[in-house]
């Protein structure tokens, strides 16, 4: 009986969050976020970051390296639209199963050693990845300039191209993805963050998430228990390598480009901060996360000095000079200095991040009530 | 009486410490047999080369049988050894019933098994043996908290009803009322007693002599890494030897 009830509150809450993520393009208007752009990136990056908590969150292990696997995912999707197909289905699924065998491998080799030194060596080894991608691998990756389509790609299951036409635009099965002002991508990718976060939903409640909080919480336990540590470690790493993957192929589907600098450990660096700010371990928690990174990336830095002096045109020369320099010191340019400071708050005064926030809100009303 | 767990000559050092001397050591089935003997013995040292946790560096370890040196401390576990740790070894963010599941998963299911599609809260059986051994030890009214907020008591009680769980062929017992309230002691002979009744074979580290003289069939002395004495209680009781590791200290 109780495991039908949290079964059905379970159900509730993908329903919800699937709600959430469908009506995106009427609720974010008052927030100036609701363009397809901005909304495929909260998708793309939630997911990222739901796949990326799999193993931070839930296993305990602090990858530095994840950036890498969406690179991987980008370059191999970019390869099928180059020579097979501009269908984004298996464009995806191979990137997908690329990302995944180069998770396994880089996850083999840094699963050896826990804690600090496993960071290290995902860091290591994504930073290696991302310079081979720059210069070696230039037959591949096309270096500098990144990988992208041309118009003499041969594209061998597609019908051939009319000359005189520019490069054909990604579709899914026929459905081209900057169709309806490009809601038609932003809804592709919706799907695709609303299964990741059923898949993640079931495996957090299923036999195999109880071992990687094992794993997490103690797992000089978890061997004289009888359980082998190191698959369920590697099992957890490919899945949020084959997540990171997925992310990669998406930025793909909606921009059909590829290059290096999606590898770079600054991008590894930001699914750390957005699991952190969202509320590690949780499932909504990186999503938010990712959405407030995003938005804070697209929006604050989009406000410069006409828009506060706009702001606070209702106050008195003098004073509205000096809150628009303040002001101005955080939006902009500045932006990373909001972020920063947001972050700091949230890992100082709620150590789990925005989801702890909601979660003690909650409390205070039901205490109150 | 067959012998299930059969320890020869194993030695261990660390370093220029030789913590294990030569150690030869015969557990019985379905006895409860106490090692014991002056801190800094290597009576956990013992345990830890028992469970893979070291691997010594001469000597066999049988159990059941079966040579164990070099094999993987999962793969110990799975042909029927299980600790009970001097500091409570379990898993303090997840709630007991979680505690309570990840060796009876472990014992079902094997090593590893991806079970990632079913619900956890859907394994009847898991759960029903769950609910049987948490009531065993008065905790399954307190399933939803987190093990680290239990009293140091409780948390033993979890980590052994972690252990039982698993159908033990061998218990080993780490200072099991260590750090514990007379009343307390008293409670964990007499539930000791129970499982020993269930014909459970233990192996059983212990400072306090009540406790192991109530407990015990079968006792080894360890000083300085060696099995000094062995015997039964009451020829322990009397052993000059014993007198000497315990009363003039480690010189021999």
């Amino acid at each position: 009986m109780q495991a039908t009830a949290t079964k059905n509150k379970d159900n509730l809450m993908v329903l919800l969050f699937a709600a959430a993520v469908l009506l995106m393009p009427l609720w974010l208007q008052p927030f100036g976020a609701a363009y397809p752009d901005l909304m495929q990136k909260f998708a793309i990056f939630g997911l990222f970051a739901i796949g990326f908590n799999i193993l931070f969150g839930q296993t305990g292990y602090l990858s530095f390296g994840h950036a890498a696997f969406i690179g991987v995912g980008s370059y191999a999707t970019v390869w099928v639209f180059k020579l097979f197909t501009m269908n984004i289905f298996p464009a995806m699924l191979f990137g997908v199963l690329v990302s995944g065998v180069f998770s396994l491998v880089i996850g083999y080799v840094c699963l050896r050693r826990t804690g600090i030194y496993f960071s290290i060596l995902t860091l290591a080894l994504a930073q290696m990845s991302y310079n081979l991608a720059y210069s070696v691998l230039t037959p591949i990756t096309n270096g500098e300039t990144g990988l992208q389509l041309s118009i003499q790609d041969p594209r061998s299951w597609d019908a051939v191209a009319v000359t005189g036409e520019g490069i054909p635009s990604t579709n899914l099965f026929g459905l081209e993805l900057s169709a309806f002002d490009g809601l038609a991508g932003f809804y592709i990718c919706a799907v695709f963050l609303i299964l990741g976060f059923y898949v993640a939903m079931r495996i957090t409640r299923s036999p195999f998430g109880s071992m990687l909080r094992g794993i997490k919480t103690n797992q000089q336990r978890m061997m004289y228990t009888g359980l082998n540590t190191k698959p369920y470690a590697l099992t957890a790493f490919v899945i949020s390598g084959m997540y990171a993957g997925l992310a990669g192929s998406l930025m793909a589907a909606v921009d059909p480009l590829a290059g290096a600098e999606r590898m770079q450990w600054t991008a590894s660096g930001e699914v750390v901060l957005m699991t952190i700010l969202g509320g590690v371990g949780t499932l909504i928690g990186p999503v938010l996360g990712a959405a407030v990174i995003k938005y804070f990336e697209n929006i604050f830095s989009a406000i410069n000095t006409t828009v506060l002096a706009d702001f606070y045109s209702f106050l008195p020369q003098g004073l509205a000079d000096v809150l628009v320099s303040l002001t101005s010191l955080f939006v902009g340019k500045g932006w990373h200095l909001t972020l920063g400071l947001l972050f700091m708050m949230v890992v100082i005064f709620l150590p789990g991040g925005i989801m702890e926030g909601i979660a003690r809100i909650r409390k205070r009303f039901s205490a109150s009530n | 009486m067959s012998t299930l767990l059969e320890i020869s000559g194993v030695n261990k050092s660390f370093g220029g410490l030789q913590a294990l001397d030569d150690v030869n050591l015969k557990v019985n089935e379905g006895t409860v047999h106490a090692i014991i003997g002056p801190n800094g013995a290597g009576k956990s040292t013992l345990l830890n080369a028992i469970i893979g946790k070291l691997v010594p560096d001469t000597g066999t370890v049988k159990f059941d049988g079966k040579d164990m040196i070099g094999v993987q401390p999962h793969q110990i576990n799975q042909h029927g050894i299980s600790r009970v740790f001097q500091t409570p070894e379990i898993f303090g963010e997840l709630t007991i019933l979680e505690n309570m599941m990840i060796p009876l998963l472990a014992h079902r299911d094997g090593a590893f098994k991806p079970a990632l599609w079913s619900r956890s809260d859907a394994q009847g059986d898991i759960l029903e043996r769950a609910e049987h051994f948490l009531s065993d030890m008065n905790l399954w009214g307190k399933k939803e908290v987190h093990a680290a907020s239990l009293s140091r008591g409780d948390k033993r009680r979890l980590e052994l009803a972690m252990c039982l769980s698993q159908d033990p062929k061998l218990l080993l017992l780490d200072e099991p009322t260590a750090g514990m309230a007379r009343a307390d002691t008293n409670n964990t002979i007499d539930l000791l007693k129970t499982i020993a009744g269930r014909g459970i074979t233990m192996a059983i580290i212990e400072h306090d002599m009540h406790v192991v003289f109530s407990l015990s069939q079968r006792i080894s002395v360890l000083a300085q890494g060696h099995v000094i004495c062995e015997g039964l209680p009451e020829e322990i009781k009397t052993d000059p030897r014993v007198r000497e590791a315990y009363l003039g200290g480690a010189e021999v």
